[in-house]
C-alpha cells in the first residue's frame, strides 16, 4: 500500500499528548534573566523624559533601558515588501525613542532574575509623555485637516491593477451593483503566546523564538543588528500555531537579542496574553468599495475594486503587501471582460496590519462572494445558478484570468454539485420559502461562497516582479544514515501542520522505507541551513515538492550502486514496488542495503562520490489554486437578532491528497477561524486609540459550544503545476467560509429589506439591520 | 516564605513560595514539568488545567499556596508507563491536535467533564469543553475524540468492575 493518500496518524502526536513539548517558554539556561517591557499607554505622544533609576534599584533588577539606551544600535524593523517605488516606509525602531505612536509600542524594558521581579520593576519606570493627537478613521486620516501619524502623511502607498476595458465594461451596463463592506480588524491568537530566548553561543548567539520563519528571522535580525548572519543561529522549537501572526519579525526578537549581547548573559522573554493582543501584528482591516457591472442575466462584465487598507503605525515585514495579494482575487472563479483594482495603504495610530490566514485573499474572496450574491438577488437568479453562469467550466482550463493568473485545473461543477446534495440544497430552499410565507420569527438563511484562491506561495519570478524582498523556493535534504534510516531536513517549518507525519509518507513512498524509519528535521538553522519557512499554504506544494525532488536524486545515485552491486547496466535498474531490480530478472537491492554499501564505500563505481544524500531546492512555476464550494445554513431570530448555524457544508478541492486526516484537520480549523470572522471577532479601539479587546474575555474566540459540527468533503482535480497533484489547503476554510456565513444572515433577511450586516454579525447588529439602524 | 508541600504526579515536593507564585508557575519554572502550558492571563483558554485533587483547575488561576497538601496531577503523569491514557490515545486517533498547546488541557478538561458525564452528548461535550479554547481544530476532532475516550473508558472501566 501506498503511503501518500492514506489516513497517517500524525507521528508529532506522541510528545504533543504527553507534554513532552518543547515550547520556547520551557528554555531554562544557567544565569538566564528574564525581561518585561513597559509599553506606551498613548496611542501617539512624545517622549519627553525616561526615569529608570527607581527601576534599577529594585531587587533583583540586572539592568533597565529605554530606546535612547539601543539608539545606536537596535536599527529599524524590516518591511520586505516595498510594494510601490514611492512607498513610505518610515523609520521603525523596535523600541521607541522619541514617539510613539500606538498603544503597547515598547519604551523601556526591565532585565531581572526572575519574572515576576522584572514585572514588578516596570511600575517603578517613569516616563513624561506629551500627547498628540491619534489617527483613528483610514478616511479621515488622508484628510488634509488630519493630524499626521509620521511626517511624511497617512498614506503609505496607492497600487494599481486593471486588466480589459472597465470604462467599456461599466458604461451602459444593464446592472451596476455597488457595495461597501468593512473588513474589521482580526487578532490572530495563536494559543501559544510568543517567547523568545537568546543566549550567547561561542563566537555569536543563539536565538530561540516561537517563529514561523526561523530562516527568514536569521538574514533579518543580522541585516537589523548587523551581527553577522554566520554567528547567529535561529532555532524555532515546538511552536504553538501561527496563523500568520508568526510570520514577523518582532521588536522583542531584536531587543531580546541586543540585551544578551549586552550582557552577556541568556535572557528570556514570554508575552502575556493581554501583552500579545496589544502588539502581535493585528490581520485585515480594510475598507472595500466594490461594484459589479452585468448584463440582465446576470452575466458579469466587469469588476471594480477600491480599497483602503489599515497599515497601523509603522510597515513590518509585508504589511503592504497583504492587501496585493486580494489584488489577483476579486474575479474570483469567474469569467469577465474587465477588471480595475486601486489599494491605498494608510497609516494609523493603531498596532500594525500584517498576514493573518489567508492574508488578501480572505478579504478579497468575502467582497466578491459578496457581491455575488448581492447581484444575484438584483437581478432575481438563485445565487448558485448566477455563479454557474459565469463561471470558468472544467473544459476551458488551463484558464487564463481577466487578472491574468493562469488557473491549471479545476472544477467548479463538481464541487458544487456535491456540495449542494450533502447540504440538501433544495429542501432547504423550500424550508426557508415556507418560514418566509408563515412570517416565522426565526428565519433561515443559506448563504454560498465558490471560491479559489492562490497559495503555495510562490514562483520567485512572480515575488520579483511585485517587488517582494525575497524568493519564493524550498530547500530539502534527504541524508540516507548508514542503517537505512533516513533524515529529511527540510526548510519548511512546521507549527502544527504535520510536516513531520507528510514528509515521512512521501520518502517512504519515493525510497521505499518504511513511514517510522524517516525522521524529518526542520525548525533550526544550525540543522536546516536553508529555508523560506511556513505560510501562504506553501509547505506541501513548494516544500514538500522539494522533499520528492531530494529523494529522485538520492534514488538516482541509488540506482548506479545497484547496477554495480547486481553487476548490471545502470539503464536496466529500475525502481518499482520499493527496490531497484534488473528488468527482467529477480534480482533486486533494497535502499537500505544500498546505504550500508555506500557507507562502506569498499565497492562502488568508478568515481562514485561514496554517499546517497542529496539536496533539492525547488521554485514552482506556478501557485496552486484550490477551490471549492461552501455553503451554510443559518437560523437568524429576528426578534432577538440571534443567529445559529444549523450546518454547514465544505467540499474543497486540494487537488490530490498526502493525507486525508490532515486535510480534513486544516479545514476544520479554518472553518472555524472564518466563521469567528464572521459572527465573533473584532478587535476595537476606542476614541482615543486605546484597545478595547485586550484579553480573550474581551476579544471572542469561538470556543466548542458556539461552533457546529461541519460536513466536508472533496473532489480531487489535481494540480498540473507539481509532480504530486497537490494544492494548498492551509487557508482554504478560512478563506471560504466568511463569506458564506454573512451570505447566510443576509439571505435570511433580504425579505426585510437588509442587505447587509457588518461583520461581526453579532446579534445587536443583526437586530439593528432589522431596526433600520445603521449595521 | 511559606513553606509548602505538593505532590506532582507522584512526586512528593517541599517548596518555600512566595504567597503570590502561581500554581503554574511553580509547576514550569521550579519543578520542570513544562508539559503544562500557559496560553492567557484571564482563565480563559484552560491551557494550563491540570488535575487537582481529582477536580480539573486553571493552574493559572490558583496560587502555589493553595495548592499546599494537594495532589496534582498534570498531563506528563497521565500515563501508566509507557501505556498512554484512554484520552490521550483518543486524542491521537481523531486527529484532536495540531500545534498541541491546548492539548494538555483539553484532555484534562475532557477527563474531568467525563467525571461527571461518562456517556455525553456532542452537545455536552461543546458546552462541557467550553472553557477550553483550541486555534487549529475547529473543535469537530476533539469533540470525537471525547467520545472515543469516553467509551474506551467506559469499556475499561467495565473489564475492570466484571
Amino acid at each position: 500500500m501506498t503511503e501518500v493518500g492514506r489516513a497517517r496518524r500524525r507521528k508529532e502526536d506522541a510528545r504533543l499528548v504527553t507534554g513532552r513539548t518543547r515550547w520556547t517558554d520551557n528554555i531554562q539556561l544557567p544565569g538566564m534573566l528574564y525581561v518585561a517591557f513597559l509599553r506606551s499607554p498613548m496611542a501617539h505622544a512624545r517622549i519627553i523624559r525616561v526615569d529608570t533609576g527607581a527601576a534599577a534599584a529594585q531587587p533583583g533588577v540586572v539592568a533597565v533601558f529605554s530606546g535612547r539606551d539601543f539608539a545606536d544600535e537596535q536599527g529599524s524593523l524590516p518591511c520586505a515588501w516595498p510594494v510601490t517605488e514611492d512607498l513610505v516606509v518610515p523609520d521603525h525602531p523596535p523600541m521607541a525613542v522619541s514617539e510613539v505612536r500606538y498603544v503597547g509600542e515598547a519604551v523601556a524594558c526591565v532585565v531581572a532574575t526572575d519574572r515576576y521581579k522584572a514585572a514588578d520593576a516596570l511600575s517603578a519606570i517613569e516616563i513624561d509623555y506629551e500627547p498628540l493627537p491619534a489617527v483613528l478613521d483610514m478616511t479621515e486620516a488622508l484628510t488634509e485637516a488630519s493630524p499626521r501619524v509620521h511626517e511624511a502623511g497617512n498614506k503609505a502607498f496607492t497600487w494599481r491593477f486593471a486588466g480589459g476595458d472597465i470604462e467599456a465594461a461599466f458604461d451602459g451596463a444593464p446592472v451596476v451593483v455597488e457595495r461597501t463592506y468593512v473588513q474589521q480588524r482580526l487578532i490572530p491568537s495563536a494559543m501559544e503566546p510568543r517567547a523568545v530566548v537568546a543566549t550567547p553561543d561561542g563566537e555569536g548567539f543563539t536565538v530561540y523564538s516561537a517563529t514561523q520563519i526561523p530562516h527568514i528571522l536569521r538574514v533579518m535580525l543580522a541585516m537589523t543588528t548587523g551581527i553577522p548572519e554566520h554567528r547567529l543561529r535561529v532555532v524555532a522549537p515546538d511552536v504553538g500555531g501561527g496563523f500568520g501572526s508568526k510570520l514577523q519579525v518582532t521588536a522583542e526578537e531584536v531587543l531580546t537579542l541586543l540585551i544578551t549581547r549586552r550582557l552577556g548573559r541568556p535572557v528570556k522573554w514570554t508575552e502575556s496574553r493581554s501583552e500579545g493582543n496589544l502588539t502581535v501584528h493585528h490581520g485585515r482591516d480594510q475598507l472595500q468599495r466594490v461594484a459589479v457591472a452585468a448584463e440582465l442575466d446576470g452575466r458579469i462584465r466587469g469588476v471594480k475594486v477600491d480599497l483602503l487598507a489599515d497599515m497601523g503605525a509603522y510597515l513590518m515585514l509585508v504589511t503592504p503587501g497583504v492587501p496585493l495579494l486580494g489584488a489577483f482575487m476579486y474575479n474570483g472563479i469567474y469569467k469577465m471582460d474587465a477588471y480595475d483594482f486601486a489599494c491605498t495603504g494608510v497609516f494609523t495610530t493603531k498596532m500594525p496590519t500584517d498576514a493573518y490566514r489567508g492574508a488578501g485573499r480572505p478579504e478579497a474572496t468575502y467582497a466578491l462572494e459578496r457581491l455575488i450574491d448581492e447581484l444575484a438577488a438584483e437581478v432575481g437568479l438563485d445565487p448558485l445558478e448566477l455563479r454557474r453562469r459565469n463561471w470558468i467550466k472544467h473544459e476551458e482550463f488551463p484558464y487564463t484570468t481577466i487578472a491574468g493568473l493562469t488557473y491549471d485545473s479545476g472544477n467548479y461543477e463538481a464541487a458544487t454539485d456535491r456540495a449542494m446534495t450533502l447540504f440538501g440544497y433544495d429542501k432547504l430552499r423550500a424550508e426557508q420559502a415556507d418560514r418566509r410565507d408563515r412570517r416565522d420569527p426565526v428565519q433561515l438563511g443559506i448563504g454560498t461562497s465558490t471560491y479559489t484562491e492562490m497559495c503555495g506561495l510562490a514562483p520567485s519570478r512572480v515575488l520579483g516582479s511585485l517587488a517582494y524582498g525575497a524568493g519564493g523556493w524550498e530547500h530539502a535534504g534527504v541524508r540516507m544514515l548508514p542503517t537505512g534510516k533516513v533524515e529529511v531536513v527540510t526548510g519548511s517549518t512546521a507549527h502544527g501542520q504535520g510536516h513531520a507525519t507528510a514528509w515521512s509518507q512521501i520518502v517512504a513512498d519515493a525510497l521505499g522505507v518504511p513511514f517510522d524509519d524517516v525522521a524529518v528535521l526542520h525548525g533550526d538553522t544550525a540543522v536546516a541551513s536553508r529555508g523560506m519557512d511556513t505560510y501562504g499554504s506553501r509547505s506541501l506544494t513548494v516544500g514538500g515538492i522539494a522533499v520528492l525532488q531530494a529523494c529522485e536524486k538520492v534514488k538516482e545515485k541509488a540506482r548506479q550502486v545497484a547496477a554495480h552491486m547486481m553487476e548490471a547496466s545502470a539503464d536496466d535498474v529500475e525502481y518499482t514496488a520499493g527496490a531497484f531490480r534488473v528488468r527482467g530478472t529477480g534480482t533486486a537491492r533494497t535502499i537500505q542495503e544500498i546505504a550500508l554499501a555506500v557507507f562502506a564505500a569498499h565497492d562502488l563505481p568508478d568515481g562514485f562520490e561514496p554517499a546517497l544524500d542529496a539536496d533539492a531546492t525547488y521554485d514552482p512555476a506556478n501557485f496552486s489554486f484550490p477551490h471549492g464550494t461552501h455553503l451554510c445554513a443559518i437560523e437568524v431570530d429576528t426578534e432577538t437578532g440571534a443567529s445559529r448555524i444549523r450546518s454547514y457544508v465544505a467540499v474543497d478541492d486540494v487537488g490530490k491528497v498526502v493525507n486525508p486526516l490532515i486535510v480534513e484537520g486544516q479545514v476544520h480549523g479554518g472553518l472555524a477561524q472564518g466563521i469567528a470572522q464572521a459572527l465573533f471577532e473584532e478587535a476595537v479601539y476606542d476614541s482615543e486609540g486605546n484597545l478595547l479587546t485586550t484579553t480573550m474575555t474581551d476579544y471572542l474566540l469561538p470556543s466548542a459550544a458556539d461552533l457546529p459540527e461541519f460536513v466536508t468533503d472533496r473532489t480531487e482535480t489535481p494540480a498540473t503545476s507539481n509532480p504530486l497533484g497537490v494544492k494548498g489547503v492551509g487557508e482554504a476554510g478560512t478563506i471560504a467560509s466568511t463569506p458564506a456565513v454573512v451570505n447566510a444572515i443576509v439571505d435570511a433577511l433580504r425579505p426585510y429589506g437588509v442587505h447587509d450586516v457588518r461583520m461581526p454579525c453579532t446579534p445587536e447588529r443583526v437586530w439593528r439591520a432589522l431596526n433600520g439602524g445603521a449595521a | 516564605m511559606p513553606r509548602i508541600t505538593v505532590t506532582v504526579d507522584g512526586i512528593r515536593y517541599d517548596e518555600e513560595v512566595e504567597p503570590r507564585l502561581l500554581l503554574v508557575h511553580l509547576l514550569r519554572d521550579r519543578l520542570g514539568r513544562t508539559g503544562t502550558p500557559i496560553g492567557c492571563d484571564t482563565g480563559n483558554c484552560g491551557a494550563c488545567t491540570v488535575m487537582l485533587d481529582g477536580k480539573s483547575a486553571k493552574s493559572c488561576s490558583v496560587l502555589a499556596v493553595q495548592a499546599d497538601g494537594c495532589d496534582v496531577v498534570t498531563i506528563e503523569g497521565l500515563a501508566t508507563g509507557d501505556r498512554w491514557h484512554p484520552m490521550q490515545t483518543a486524542f491521537h486517533q481523531e486527529h484532536a491536535l495540531q500545534c498541541g498547546y491546548c492539548t494538555p488541557g483539553m484532555i484534562m478538561a475532557a477527563i474531568d467533564l467525563l467525571a461527571e458525564d461518562p456517556d455525553p452528548s456532542e452537545e455536552a461535550i461543546r458546552e462541557g469543553l467550553e472553557g477550553n479554547l483550541c486555534r487549529c481544530t475547529g473543535y469537530c476532532n476533539i469533540v470525537r475524540a471525547v467520545r472515543r475516550g469516553a467509551q474506551a473508558m467506559n469499556e475499561a472501566s467495565e473489564v475492570t468492575t466484571s
